[in-house]
């Protein structure tokens, strides 16, 4: 299983910014290159100047593009195809949208859409986007000419010379998606207009503005990251971000099991994609629920479940906080349910749009009384759809609330994806009570083998029952506060979450004879991986042991992590994973390393920490 | 209306609630009005939050959930959306579905789930024993509120029509006849309906609907709304109600040349609730309280219409398996 991981960062982005001669589109691509060159990327630009140089305004022979290509390496192409197109205007996207990747990011001035402009562009219709194919989901559309009319409104400028601005509104939302440091654009400019302080003013005020806006309406550039693996299996591949693949993953559980998904939520970043995705596959009897608050999600997916439908619930950590009284209904009530946590950066509301490892403890442990609950965490983009999968089933088969963590880094990124197939995929079979027991049956009497209680959904005669948060009698399922039942029950709860089997923890690289093995779960399974990759290859011993499993524990977790001289916990939060394996295996002290950074792990940085700690 | 069922059929276990508890009275209509509907106990969930009256769904012989304070209108929500057949009944006292729930009662109303949502208001948190509710009264003396309450209560009525709920009706819980008819209307209304409970707590605010509490107050000083009729009340139905400016008035019939003819006629069915909610807000001593269906308005329903996109979205793609989902993809080969 030790294939070769590879995580592509930001370091092999292609922008391109397109539109009217006159819409400055050079120098706002001058300055990008500016801005990534001051941080030590190595950039390539293509200016792509019209033919005509005084075609009509907004004509499909004026429009003018530049494109950079920025890398951390050498980089020696402009590239071929954008990651980013910026589109100024209509004929922009017409004629430049031949340029961008099928998954490219898509920036518009909606205010340049309008029937003049598409006419002048050529389009039949006045869905320019669904007339070239274009999905709306991977489309900034934001009225940039009205935006920064607004900005410049008390500067006193003519109105040509605001319009002029546009192209900095664009570079400023740009400057946003890859995380470029302002500074260096402004100082750009005020050199640039030294003789005009008031013109750098008020280009610097919009690019702001435009930074602001990603800022505030949490825009992301989609597909900045991939995890992909070296060598790929022979099949049929498709593009999938980690929440689409998420989305797939909930889609693809509820047909093997027969029920109808049931998705309750409420939008918050980064999860609210799956619930965009879901949203759209109604012809496959999705039924998704926006709720009026994060409550209402889980609480309606709580009622859902009871109905007989898979219900899930996606959220990010602050969702979390406030789902938890309603997971833990689901959990004494013992019914089925998937609580997805596309972790970002916390505490509160934290970095919205950034990515950490910060949940986990709040997802084991973050709620009140004796609540187990089983946690799996997605490994990469293309992972995401296997995890959901097993935590669908899971929660099906074990009658349980279950979390599934991923996080921004791998719910935004991408992978090449290996169409599944359905019918290799493990069946989902839940304990619907069965009919013999008619009569005799009550709520909480349990399948012997695994300490499952059946199920007996609505609408099935002679199995009427109450359930409830309060605590219930072992054997009738009627209310009961005896102090022996209520710690039989805590038992009993506890048992069948441990009792879930789960996959062996696998240890890639130097298995047998490692002299450090790095620790590490969810989405950072492919830095991780990339780190030892390059410490092996320059010829040092190190493994890794990577959890997607987290509660339970894979059974030879003790075994693993006692096996290697030395061992490194390495997560993107204060040390939870370290702390729950230490709380789980006896006498387990490893090396930590941590950071809470909002970003992915650098490998560098990562085998420079690693390599140190060998030589320790 | 006859069917096969009878009360007993929806009946289980013995309620546990204090002697003379309003909820006692209240449970034997639903029961009653259960066997009239003649859904059967195997297609209905009764869905409770927190508090004395969500203890209800224990007693009764259908599916069920005694859930966690105030999300019951959102667990119930759910329930509907994923099985439109269930019969769904929601469960709430004042402190559950006005105060921690009030979120979920007004979104529910909005959406206009086809919910019964009963809400048993007797003013009052009793599980806690005795702190002023969102329904009690300003200056109400609680254990919370030693000096009286320095806040005015909702009104369900307002809250309802102001979240655009078409469905509100009102009975007293010892008023078995009109409770049987406001739940049997529930239950037909397609929609959100409420059924606001007048109940009396005898232990922690006893009195508190004295003046409809029985048979004789409700006579003076409450009026029956029923669609179509005339809105007459009094002893001997000689009182009626009139439209005056912006507002109602009390007239006696036969006096200063009134007649019956002059009298409002209730139209429930009105889409245009401003009579209705004058009607809902209708306190003593100057006028009666409004007993019976006083909005019953036809509109959309959200699980029906969630259904039907389905239904529409389905006819219209071309996929509708996961299979030909993930062919809806630009893929390639890797050999």
């Amino acid at each position: 299983m030790s294939e070769q991981i590879i995580v592509k960062e930001r370091d092999e982005v292609i922008v391109r910014f397109s539109g009217d001669s006159g819409d400055g589109m050079q120098l706002a691509g001058n300055i990008f290159s500016t801005v990534s060159a001051t941080v030590g990327n190595d950039i390539c630009t293509f200016p792509d100047y019209p033919a005509d140089i005084r075609a009509p305004q907004g004509s499909l022979t004026g429009v003018s593009g530049f494109q950079v290509h920025i890398g951390s390496g050498k980089v020696y192409t402009p590239g071929d195809l954008c990651d980013v197109l910026v589109a100024m205007n209509a004929a922009a996207l017409k004629t430049q949208y031949r340029y961008a990747k099928p998954d490219a990011t898509i920036i518009i001035d909606t205010d340049s859409f309008g029937p003049a402009d598409l006419k002048k562009a050529a389009f039949a219709t006045e869905d320019p986007l669904a007339e070239m194919n274009i999905d709306a989901d991977r489309v900034v559309a934001c009225p940039i000419t009205q935006m920064v009319k607004d900005c410049l409104a008390d500067s006193g400028m003519e109105p040509k010379a605001v319009l002029k601005c546009r192209n900095m509104f664009a570079l400023g939302l740009v400057c946003w998606l890859f995380d470029r440091d302002l500074n260096v654009a402004f100082n750009y400019l005020r050199e640039k207009f030294a003789k005009k302080p008031a013109l750098a003013e008020a280009n610097i005020k919009v690019i702001q503005a435009g930074y602001d806006y990603g800022h505030n309406t949490h825009s992301s550039a989609t597909n900045v990251y991939r995890v992909e693996t070296k060598h790929k299996v022979p099949g049929r591949y498709m593009d999938i971000t980690g929440n689409k693949a998420t989305a797939y993953g909930f889609i693809a559980a509820a047909e093997k099991a027969g029920l109808k998904l049931y998705l309750g939520s409420y939008p918050i970043t980064p999860a609210t994609d799956v619930l965009h995705e879901l949203s759209k596959h109604k012809s496959l009897g999705v039924t998704t629920v926006q709720c009026e608050d994060e409550i209402a999600g889980c609480a309606s997916a709580v009622g859902a479940s009871y109905a007989g439908a898979l219900a899930v619930t996606s959220t990010s950590g602050p969702g979390i906080c406030l789902k938890s009284e309603a997971m833990n209904l689901a959990v004494i009530m013992e019914l089925p349910l998937v609580v997805l946590d596309v972790q970002r950066g916390g505490p509160a509301t934290g970095l919205p749009t950034k990515s950490e490892q910060t949940d986990l403890l709040q997802v084991l442990f973050g709620r009140n009384g004796e609540s187990p609950m089983p946690v799996l965490a997605a490994t990469s983009p293309t992972d995401c759809f296997d995890a959901v999968y097993m935590a669908c089933k899971i929660a099906l088969e074990h009658m349980t609330p279950v979390v599934l963590l991923t996080d921004a880094f791998v719910a935004n990124g991408s992978g090449a994806f290996r169409l599944p197939n359905l019918a290799e995929y493990a069946a989902i079979n839940p304990p619907y009570v069965p009919e013999e027991l008619k009569g005799t049956w009550t709520p909480y009497q349990r399948q012997e083998e695994n300490g499952v209680r059946y199920w007996a959904v609505p609408g099935r005669e002679g199995f009427q029952h109450i359930l409830g948060g309060l605590e219930k009698d072992n054997k009738t399922g009627a209310i009961s506060t005896d102090p022996e039942n209520h710690d039989l029950m805590t038992r009993l709860r506890q048992q069948k979450i441990d009792a879930i089997p789960v996959p062996d923890l696998v240890v890639e690289g130097d298995d047998e004879d490692a002299e450090l093995l790095i620790v590490g779960f969810g989405g950072t399974y492919g830095h991780l991986h990339a780190a030892m990759d390059e410490m092996r290859a320059a010829g040092k011993k190190v493994a890794l042991a990577h959890f997607k499993y987290i509660n339970p524990l894979p059974k030879n977790t003790a075994e693993v992590l006692r096996k290697y001289p030395k061992v490194v916990v390495a997560e993107q939060n204060s040390g939870q994973l370290a702390a729950w394996l230490r709380m789980k295996v006896d006498g387990f002290v490893p090396c930590q390393y941590n950071e809470v950074k909002g970003q992915p792990f650098s490998t560098n940085q990562l085998i420079s920490v690693f390599t140190k700690m060998m030589e320790e | 209306m006859e069917t096969k069922y009878t009360a007993q059929d929806y009946k289980k276990g013995q309620p546990r609630w204090c002697p003379g508890c309003g909820d006692h009275f209240f449970l034997a209509s639903l029961h009653k009005a259960m066997a009239e509907i003649g859904v059967a106990p195997h297609n209905i969930a009764v869905i409770s939050g927190i508090g004395c009256s969500s203890r209800l769904p224990h007693y009764m012989n259908t599916y069920g959930m005694n859930t966690i304070h105030g999300r019951a209108a959102a667990i119930a929500t759910g329930c509907k959306v994923a099985n439109p057949e269930l019969s769904v009944w929601q469960v709430s006292g004042d402190g559950d579905g006005l105060a921690i729930g009030g979120n979920h009662f007004i979104h529910a109303n909005r959406r206009n789930i086809n919910l019964n949502m009963i809400l048993l208001n007797n003013r009052i948190y009793g599980l806690t024993k005795g702190q002023y509710s969102p329904t009690s009264p300003r200056g109400f003396v609680s254990k919370s509120s030693p000096y009286g309450t320095v806040e005015d209560p909702f009104r369900p009525a307002e809250l309802c029509f102001g979240a655009r709920g078409h469905f509100f009706a009102r009975a007293v819980a010892t008023d078995a006849p009109c409770t049987v008819e406001i739940l049997k209307a529930a239950h037909a209304h397609k929609g959100a309906s409420v059924c606001e409970i007048l109940q009396n707590c005898v232990i922690f605010n006893d009195g508190t609907h004295d003046s409809v509490y029985n048979k004789e107050g409700r006579a003076k000083n409450a009026i029956y709304l029923r669609h179509g009729q005339p809105m007459v009340f009094g002893v001997n139905n000689e009182y009626g109600l009139m439209q005056e400016g912006f507002g109602l008035k009390v007239v006696k019939i036969g006096e200063n040349g009134v007649t019956i003819d002059d009298i409002l006629v209730h139209d429930a069915h009105c889409e245009d609730n401003t009579l209705q909610l004058k009607l809902a807000l209708m306190e003593g001593p100057d006028f009666p309280i409004a007993l019976g269906v006083i909005r019953d308005v036809e509109a959309p329903t959200y699980d029906e219409a969630v259904e039907a996109q389905i239904a529409e979205v389905k006819e219209k793609k071309a996929y509708h398996t996961f299979e030909e989902l993930l062919l809806t993809n630009d893929t390639w080969e890797v050999k």
